[in-house]
């Protein structure tokens, strides 16, 4: 065995993390512990008094048929949202790899959407499909589909997942990219000699070796998903109509917020937080384990 | 089997050209080598026959088919890359088997080739691993199981022993060598080593700078290289070159050193002669200052210049030849052991 090396001690090393160790106490630790606290509290509608409940938040979450049926809609939108988006990036890296001539064009054009700020890519797409003065409701007319967001549950859940995977295809098109980028090129041509046509290099060779990408990535859309797009939501539906497109982060904003139930709204926010946890659990890991080959 | 054409093959990359006019044939089962320093376009060339490149003019013939347009899977051709290009993800047995599942041929004959291949190669206690489990030589030879197991009508080989270490090459080399008369399958093989190159090849096409320099068999190749590039890429080590005068059939050099020659050339040339071609003798007329001696056990290389010049000079002296620095040795040569090379185009010239 090596000896370890020796520093005589001193408090600099503690100086030097200290802003790091203050920044996650201040922002991270504090406020996440408040909100603990809070999830055992009932507050009266006017704020005049509270009362210690225990667990009574959390077991009437557990039987409130709004809050689940909440819950079901957040893993469909995250299922619809990552598959969407990650199979739009999948095709378009796919393409964007065998383009030689104006490849950085391209790749610029289609990193675009990913600086575009939540609320306004949901302002984008609330104009294109107002039922009144949007484009899309207009074309859709002419294929006989009756599009209002604001009355038709479905419709609504449809325009946020819509919205929310267009803005995260560019983030995956980057990663997809740069795992494709990576293989080397003559494994492709083996295979181009060997037989096999584009479309079956990709399924044989290209998608296989480039699972940890995928796995990854499923890991970051579903956190995306679930708590990246509330500035979406906000602007496009505000979790309606009738509650269609309620995920629990909304849920959280407006039960909190809107219907001023501290203690629930509390509650589940950290159901939340857990779920954060053990999705940031797998990623470490599972996914930061290295390619196998 | 097949024989390969190349006719007047050019590679453009927009208005720079890299291969300019290349031609060659190569007859059915023969290997050829192509070799040149880096940057020569050999690759290219071979990627163009291979059909991963595009070929911007010319025709590449394989048997009596044009294959310009074809795509490479669709030449009938096999290829060993240098990195190997093994697929990672799939079994020796998946890797060699690929090629024949994507012609749709039956299960149970693909498993009998692959059986055969792995025998010839004697890969078969490695059918079930993957390839980041096998030696840098056994996945050399799982690339080359890939090839044959297809049994098509052309092998190419981009480099495929550079990823070797010196003693697995010599030994891969003499393996391919085998493999390759054994199938009697029609060969290309790229190099930039030349004593691999003079080793395997039927034929060796030395390129440079895009240009073909010479066509031949390696004994061609080294006993009258056709230009000077040739002469100094093929033999190791390589040709000594001194500036000459001739002037019928004599040739001057250095300080008034003089070689006669049946050479009827005139005025400046290049006068080639090789360090193993050189006799020790005292009455001879090329001249060195010793500089250093290099014992390689069976030869002694001695290391100078040819005296009261700077022109650089090494000797190859057969046994243990003991040499002081400083000192100055004198040699002789065969007449028919003379190159002369005109010292403008560096075209040989020849008796």
């Amino acid at each position: 065995m090596l000896k370890r090396v020796h520093f005589p001690t001193s408090l600099l090393p503690y100086l030097l993390v200290a802003p790091q160790v203050i920044i996650t106490l201040i922002f991270f630790i504090w406020p996440a512990s408040q909100a603990v606290y809070q999830s055992f509290l009932i507050e009266d509608a006017f704020g005049m008094s509270t009362e210690f409940v225990w667990f009574e938040n959390f077991t009437y979450l557990a039987t409130d048929e709004q809050y689940l049926g909440s819950f079901g809609r957040t893993i469909f939108f995250s299922v619809c949202v990552a598959f969407l988006s990650m199979s739009a990036a999948l095709i378009l890296a796919g393409f964007a790899d065998r383009i030689v001539r104006g490849a950085t064009t391209y790749r610029t054009l289609l990193i675009w959407p990913y600086a575009v700020a939540p609320v306004l890519a949901g302002a984008l797409w609330v104009f294109m499909f107002n039922p009144t003065l949007g484009i899309f409701p207009y074309i859709l007319e002419f294929i006989g589909v009756d599009w209002n967001h604001y009355l038709n549950g479905n419709q609504a859940m449809a325009l946020v997942i819509f919205a929310a995977a267009w803005k995260q295809i560019a983030y995956n098109f980057l990663f997809y990219l740069a795992a494709m980028q990576s293989i080397p090129r003559s494994l492709i041509e083996a295979a181009a000699i060997d037989g096999a046509g584009p479309v079956r290099r990709f399924w044989d060779h290209i998608f296989p070796l480039i699972s940890p990408t995928t796995f990854f990535l499923l890991v970051i859309n579903a956190v995306y998903a679930f708590f990246d797009t509330f500035g979406i939501i906000h602007a496009v539906t505000q979790g309606g109509p009738a509650n269609a497109t309620t995920i629990l982060v909304y849920k959280v904003y407006n039960d909190g917020f809107v219907g001023l139930d501290l203690g629930g709204s509390a509650a589940q926010s950290v159901i939340l937080m857990f779920l954060v946890i053990a999705m940031t659990v797998v990623q470490f890991r599972y996914v930061e384990r290295k390619v196998e080959y | 089997m097949a024989s390969i054409t190349m006719k007047d093959l050019v590679k453009a990359y927009g208005n720079v050209e890299v291969l300019h006019h290349v031609a060659g044939e190569i007859e059915d089962g023969e290997l050829i080598v192509i070799v040149g320093p880096s940057g020569c376009g050999k690759s290219t060339l071979l990627r163009m026959i291979a059909g991963l490149e595009t070929i911007t003019s010319g025709d590449v013939k394989i048997g009596d088919k044009i294959v310009n347009d074809l795509e490479p899977a669709e030449r009938d051709i096999a290829m060993v890359f240098q990195n190997y290009a093994l697929y990672p993800h799939m079994s020796v047995r998946e890797n060699m088997a690929y090629g024949l599942k994507i012609r749709k041929i039956a299960k149970d004959e693909i498993e009998q080739r692959v059986q055969e291949a792995a025998d010839i190669l004697e890969i078969r206690e490695y059918l079930d691993r993957k390839p980041r489990q096998l030696s840098g030589g056994q996945r050399q030879r799982v690339a080359m199981g890939r090839a044959i197991v297809r049994n098509p009508q052309v092998f190419l080989f981009d480099e495929p022993l550079s990823n070797l270490d010196a003693k697995l090459r010599v030994q891969m080399r003499l393996e391919i060598r085998k493999l390759q008369q054994r199938l009697g399958v029609t060969s290309i093989y790229v190099t930039h080593d030349q004593v691999e190159a003079m080793t395997l090849g039927d034929r060796l096409m030395v390129l440079n700078g895009g240009y073909v320099e010479q066509f031949g068999t390696p004994i061609e190749l080294y006993n009258r290289p056709a230009t000077l590039f040739v002469a100094g890429f093929i033999g190791s080590p390589s040709m000594n070159f001194l500036p000459a005068t001739a002037d019928s059939g004599i040739l001057k050099f250095g300080k008034a050193a003089s070689i006669p020659s049946a050479n009827h050339a005139a005025g400046a040339v290049t006068l080639g002669i090789r360090p193993e071609h050189l006799v020790h003798d005292d009455a001879g007329p090329i001249k060195i200052t010793v500089q250093m001696s290099e014992h390689l056990g069976a030869n002694t290389l001695i290391h100078g210049v040819l005296e009261g010049t700077d022109t650089d000079f090494v000797a190859s002296m057969l046994g243990h030849v003991t040499a002081d620095p400083g000192s100055t040795m004198s040699f002789s040569a065969l007449t028919e052991n003379l190159h002369i090379f005109d010292a403008a185009s560096g075209k040989r010239i020849e008796g």
